[in-house]
């Protein structure tokens, strides 16, 4: 029977846990979800994708825990104060951990940043930037020898994409949402060593072990689709302590594998981009990737101030 | 006691002594999707919260595309 002080209650776990405890059962279902998944593997080097909010720092900081050897790496998004401070935060941690963080920056190195590839490419900016993240990330492992990109997907994270994609039956989509994926075509393998934690776990994670992190949340996310999906799971977590666990890892654990073969296809399915010989599902005769076609639109418009898009946003959520 | 709340950042008095949960509950915000801290020390649902403490209410929900 532990005595320490509690700090938090998973009801969930139907208990209340001291910040050792917390820190034990963190470790515990990181290194389980490793395991279960072959995510890493003695003589892996790591680089994980940091934000500078707390999934990133977390993962970051439990794998330097667990023994691996892991950098980071930093995308300068160009959104305004936000982005500055994400930075610095992502910089203190390297230099408290004494670990390299590489950075990529937007506006320096590709000629846009997401406020103006929202405008110019007429995406939502969540999805400029995923797209810009997801090419980045990629290249800067590949380049860098990197045998494994790291991702601070939390459980929330892949339960709202897994209530997303079933509520379109997007099946190619389902069948890519696995928690560890090969390297293939110029990409790195991808991990998600938090796929078991809350985000509500991983922020105690953080402060617990004094971990300072950007806690506002991205001015051009508000509203967005997968945030709702999230406050609806919140809603059946409360009444069912345990419905995302079950939700996510029971996909997990029944039906990806009905959906191996779907998956398999869809590697078959690529091309290289004639620009940067990124993987692409353009099916041209001299495909460029999706990267490519947003650096091309959205490096020949002029900078869009972050004020035009959020004012933007938040006209439409008041619609 | 004096409560911060975030995103965007405010504050919010509240009077007399009690749980974290029966808090969160007036504040109508999710337990599932938020922390309380109490001089940088994480306080669990059933913690007693004392009328001159200042309070920290964390959200814990990120959001973006992935």
């Amino acid at each position: 029977m532990c005595r320490g002080p509690a700090v938090i209650d998973l009801p969930r776990h139907n208990a209340n846990f001291c910040a050792e405890h917390l820190q034990q059962l963190c470790r515990r279902q990181v290194t389980k979800a490793i395991d279960d998944f072959e995510m890493l593997v003695p003589g892996d080097r790591a680089l994980v994708a940091v934000s500078g909010g707390k999934d990133s720092l977390a993962v970051w900081d439990m794998l330097l825990e667990l023994g691996y050897d892991a950098d980071g790496l930093y995308v300068g998004l160009g959104i305004g104060d936000y982005s500055d401070d994400s930075g610095r935060y992502a910089e203190a941690f390297a230099d408290e951990r004494g670990r390299r963080l590489l950075t990529v920056d937007l506006r320096g190195e590709h000629g846009y940043d997401v406020p103006t590839a929202s405008v110019a490419t007429r995406r939502v900016p969540c999805s400029a930037c995923g797209l810009s993240k997801r090419h980045l990330f990629d290249r800067a492992a590949v380049d860098g020898g990197y045998t494994v990109l790291v991702t601070g997907h939390n459980l929330d994270d892949e339960a709202a994409v897994l209530l997303g994609n079933t509520l379109r039956w997007d099946v190619d989509s389902l069948a890519r949402q696995l928690p560890s994926l090969p390297a293939r075509m110029g990409m790195p393998r991808k991990v998600k060593p938090l796929i078991r934690l809350t985000e509500r776990e991983t922020a105690a994670w953080c402060i617990v072990r004094g971990i300072d992190y950007q806690v506002e949340e991205c001015p051009m996310a508000a509203g967005n689709r997968h945030l709702g999906y999230k406050e609806t799971l919140n809603g059946l977590e409360a009444a069912s302590p345990g419905a995302k666990a079950a939700f996510y890892l029971g996909f997990l654990d029944r039906m990806a594998p009905v959906l191996a073969e779907r998956a398999a296809d869809q590697v078959i399915g690529l091309s290289s981009c004639v620009r940067c010989g990124a993987a692409t599902t353009s099916d041209a005769d001299e495909p460029v990737c999706a990267f490519c076609r947003l650096v091309e639109v959205a490096s020949a418009h002029e900078p869009v101030p972050v004020g035009m898009v959020v004012g933007r946003r938040a006209r439409q959520a008041r619609r | 006691m004096k409560v911060v709340l975030r995103n965007p950042r405010r504050e919010v008095e509240v009077h007399g002594a009690r749980t974290v949960g029966r808090l969160l509950e007036e504040l109508h915000l999710a337990r599932e999707s938020h922390l309380v801290i109490r001089n940088g020390t994480l306080v669990p649902g059933d913690g007693r919260l004392e009328d001159d403490d200042t309070i920290e209410v964390r959200p814990v929900i990120s959001g973006g595309f992935h």
